[in-house]
């Protein structure tokens, strides 16, 4: 069992009260509880369970303008006591930063929580083995898929307190349901692996055993016996589950530390064309049951909505107080992030872009890290399908793509089919022009 | 006598009978206790950002049988904690019943002092340090605008207990030194990052004032690459220089010789034990037993004592890496390749220090030998699809080559291959076999565990480079 608002807030209490008699002048703690259950299933057969239970504590000590932190998941008194300890001893000896403080009082969180982030749903393992076999006999119906890596169901309840000695204190609980099939197909001496993924706050919203099954199933034969194509200059389609990665390493070139630090190469970008004129980007926390919704980030702050892109141009940075204080700006309460990103649907259908030219590459597919923020270089290893004349023709793989993030904002072009399936969300993307590397 | 359970309100005595009991009817399984003690200091944009001290207590309960694994785990060390644990791996292999494999081979293998990184050096000396780096890199050039350097050390000690009361246990320090510098010339803006570590202490490491030679490497990659023009795309041969690279071996080969994906039958190697899979010339390692290295350990996760294990032996492949869950299912032993993140994670067969050992050739013949290609002398991240065997890895210092003679460097060059066939595409070996600095760490399945790697300089005959230039 989670434990609850009341045993969390007496972990808290305690340890603000020794870092208060300790000599700290402040201190923000944060103390959460989390039980989580995930069968997995091989080959139709049970393959393993896993039962997680998870208590622990992070507590920042402040001494004006000197900081130190613990972090420990051993709540016995004695160990916090010498955890607290240690933390302020640390504290002491810490340089001063000048930027180090409690987030600002007057953008504490004070409102309603009202966004259904938790479905109390308690699904028996039995239960849960046989959704998750469901889904693999399903992909096993089709004649291609001879193996599985493994297909598994995860329950995972949490429940938090957050608390500094400004007064702040509260917290919540959360849940979120995961279900993965991932298969493996043959065809004439090619093999595949592929998979279909769905994770949701709420049971009742996430795929159907048999969808699942059936849509790793299809990805994974849709791969089979692939072609490298020649180096040259093609556009590219991507998919869904990949043209949000480019929303991701937006968001990373936009927090306040890396535009503090000069290290993106979006810095001294703002109120300037980064994308094309169609595009919309917006950080939305407050979208009842989304897998990105909070109430406040991890100081405390309230989340407000961001429209960060508007016309192409870019409006506002992922600010937290430390970073904030750097650049002279007020926490927007993205100290933990983004909340639920998403670029608006664009004004084509997914038929318009596939049959927009001749010859286009749709990437399914991107492996490596080779995405470099602080000059928006941008290269990795990718694998797709072929579309000839409006058709999907072959599969391809073993191929790089390669671009600057500077153009590929700007030739990015966006259909309509966004949906909510992540936290962080894109339509179909086309990019023009970019350099494949093949044979 | 568990020492890790010594102040806690569960005795060794309770322990072990409730782990005898749970696992009675069960092939293998134990309690995995492990308690860790971490520190991360980093200084960022001339400041000392954070410094977070972690100290986490927790057990791991996991029974098998068949191919059932059954894993709950837990930071409430507790007998009432334990016997739900009990219950719960109870009730999933309640259709199965095995026959206990208490064989477990014993060990007095001792490759680092069971010393405790984080206290044999002061905070006060820990800032001083990083500050000291701070400004000796920001002091090397004008060009450099911004630095990151941070300490990292952690005293991981485990015990594991098995059916019958058997305890094995392991003291493990670790420390990463770190270091990145950003510079600027007209207008652009480059990175360059190193690190070194290992299993001792600081002052290990610190000898000579290798902190220096640290920042000079991270300020001498950054300043290359800040000359360094857009990279040419297409297949190429590739010289790849000794050490850190052979994170290509770790990808391309390494993860498909892992025991799970070829028990499972999802590896491109999984047939081809007796087979030639690579060039003559060619032998792959996986060393757990190098002294005080990143990827060693005196027994694995789950006790096994690590080992020096053949992989690939003159280009014939002769063995994967296994826990004991997949040797046995396989008939064959463990090869101490059993390892897991912490007690909140289930053992995998991982890798430990990867190695290609040395041939006969020096990188001047490879250079010289080829008409075009690039020359690839470190890395970032790789990663690896284990089914269609392809993997990538992206060059953070490359060269052009342009008819045997080493020319610009080239930036952000992707490399992607693929895992069975490249390993018959290499041409040469050679003769300067290099250990990595001590930097490495290993996902799988969200689990990140600390590795080696090293390889002699490599003549490859046909890789794909990604680039932006055709």
């Amino acid at each position: 069992m989670i434990k609850d608002q009341e045993y969390l807030k007496k972990i808290a209490d305690i340890c603000l009260s020794k870092s208060k008699k300790l000599g700290s002048s402040d201190a923000n703690i944060l103390v959460q509880s989390s039980v989580s259950e995930n069968v997995n299933v091989r080959n139709k057969k049970l393959d393993g369970s896993e039962r997680s239970e998870n208590l622990g504590v992070v507590l920042t000590t402040y001494l004006g303008k000197k900081k130190s932190s613990i972090a420990s998941s051993n709540l016995k008194e004695s160990n916090l006591d010498e955890l607290v300890n240690r933390c302020i001893e640390t504290m002491k000896i810490t340089p001063e930063d000048e930027y180090n403080s409690l987030p600002d009082k007057d953008l504490h969180f004070k409102g309603l929580k009202d966004l259904d982030l938790y479905d109390e749903t308690h699904l028996s393992n039995e239960d849960k083995i046989n959704y998750i076999k469901e889904a693999e006999e399903e992909a096993f119906s089709n004649d291609k898929i001879i193996n599985t890596n493994g297909s598994g169901f995860g329950e995972n309840k949490s429940n938090f307190l957050l608390a500094n000695s400004n007064g702040f204190a509260d917290g919540y609980k959360t849940s979120q349901f995961t279900a993965y099939c991932e298969v493996v197909s043959k065809n004439n001496g090619s093999m595949e692996r592929d998979y279909e993924y769905t994770s949701k706050r709420f049971y009742s919203d996430i795929l159907k055993p048999k969808q699942l099954g059936s849509i790793a199933a299809e990805h994974a034969v849709k791969k089979l016996n692939p072609k490298k194509i020649k180096s040259e200059k093609i556009s590219l389609i991507f998919d869904k589950r990949i043209s949000k990665n480019f929303l991701s390493i937006f968001a990373s070139a936009i927090s306040s530390s890396a535009i503090a630090k000069g290290t993106t190469f979006l810095k001294d970008k703002l109120n300037q064309q980064v994308f094309n004129s169609e595009i919309n980007i917006l950080d939305h926390g407050n979208i009842r049951k989304a897998n990105g919704s909070r109430y406040f980030d991890s100081e405390g702050i309230a989340v407000v909505n961001l429209d960060l892109i508007k016309n192409g141009i870019l409006q506002d940075y992922l600010i937290d107080t430390y970073n904030g204080k750097k650049i002279n700006r007020k926490s927007n309460g993205r100290a933990s992030g983004t909340t639920n990103l998403y670029f608006q649907n664009g004004s084509k259908t997914f038929e318009d872009l596939v049959k927009s030219e001749n010859k286009i590459l749709y990437i399914k597919e991107t492996i490596g890290h080779g995405t470099n923020i602080i000059n928006g270089d941008y290269s990795v290893g990718a694998s797709g399908m072929m579309i000839e004349n409006g058709e999907f023709s072959y599969p391809v793989s073993e191929i790089t793509i390669a671009g600057n993030l500077n153009n590929i904002f700007k030739n990015i072009t966006l259909a309509d089919d966004l949906e909510f399936n992540y936290a962080t969300n894109s339509p179909t993307m086309m990019v023009e022009g970019m350099v494949v590397g093949g044979k | 006598m568990s020492s890790l359970l010594k102040n806690s309100e569960l005795t060794s005595e309770k322990a072990d009978s409730i782990v005898s009991e749970t696992l009675n009817n069960c092939d293998d399984g134990e309690l995995y206790i492990e308690d860790t003690k971490s520190e991360t200091i980093v200084l960022d944009d001339n400041k000392i950002k954070s410094s977070n001290y972690t100290s986490d207590l927790g057990y791991g309960f996991r029974a098998v049988t068949g191919d059932t694994v059954a894993y709950s785990h837990s930071n409430e060390i507790s007998e009432k904690s334990l016997k739900n644990s009990s219950e719960n791996l109870k009730s999933t292999l309640k259709n199965n019943s095995g026959t206990y494999n208490s064989e477990i081979k014993k060990t007095n293998q001792k490759l680092y002092k069971d010393v405790d990184p984080i206290e044999s050096k002061s905070m006060k000396s820990k800032i001083e340090l990083l500050n000291n780096m701070n400004e000796y890199a920001r002091s090397k050039d004008s060009s450099v605008k911004q630095v990151t350097a941070s300490l990292l050390a952690e005293k991981k000690n485990v015990e594991i207990i098995r059916s019958g009361g058997e305890l094995l246990s392991d003291n493990r320090p670790l420390v990463r030194i770190n270091m990145s510098v950003m510079v600027e010339k007209n207008g652009r803006k480059e990175t360059g990052v190193f690190g070194i570590g290992g299993r001792q202490d600081y002052d290990e490491y610190l000898k000579n004032d290798n902190w220096k030679k640290v920042c000079d490497e991270a300020f001498r990659i950054a300043s290359t690459n800040i000359e360094s023009k857009p990279s040419l795309a297409g297949e190429m041969k590739v010289v790849l220089g000794p050490g850190w690279p052979a994170i290509l071996i770790h990808e391309a080969v390494g993860h498909g010789l892992e025991g799970d994906f070829n028990r499972k039958k999802t590896s491109a190697f999984h047939a081809l034990v007796g087979k030639k899979v690579a060039s003559d010339g060619v032998t792959i390692i996986d060393d757990g037993t190098l002294d005080n290295r990143r990827g060693s350990l005196n027994i694995d996760d789950e006790g096994t004592p690590t080992e020096r294990t053949v992989l690939i032996e003159n280009g014939i492949l002769k063995n994967f890496m296994q826990d004991r869950l997949n040797a046995r299912l396989m008939n064959t032993k463990s090869t101490g390749n059993g390892r897991r993140e912490s007690y909140k994670h289930v053992v995998m067969p991982r890798m430990r220090n990867t190695i290609m050992l040395g041939g006969s050739n020096t990188q001047e013949e490879m250079i010289k030998s080829v008409d075009k290609g690039i020359f690839a002398v470190s890395f970032g991240g790789g990663q690896v699809d284990i089914t269609s065997g392809k993997f990538v890895f992206n060059c953070t210092e490359a060269y052009e080559i342009i008819n045997g003679k080493i020319g610009s460097p080239i930036k952000g060059a992707t490399l992607i291959g693929d895992g069975p066939s490249s390993l018959k595409e290499i041409l040469m070996v050679g003769n300067d076999m290099m250990l990595d600095p001590g930097i490495g760490t290993c996902g799988k399945a969200g689990q990140g565990v600390p590795v080696g790697v090293g390889q002699p300089s490599l003549l490859i005959n046909n890789m794909t480079v990604g680039g932006t230039q055709l």
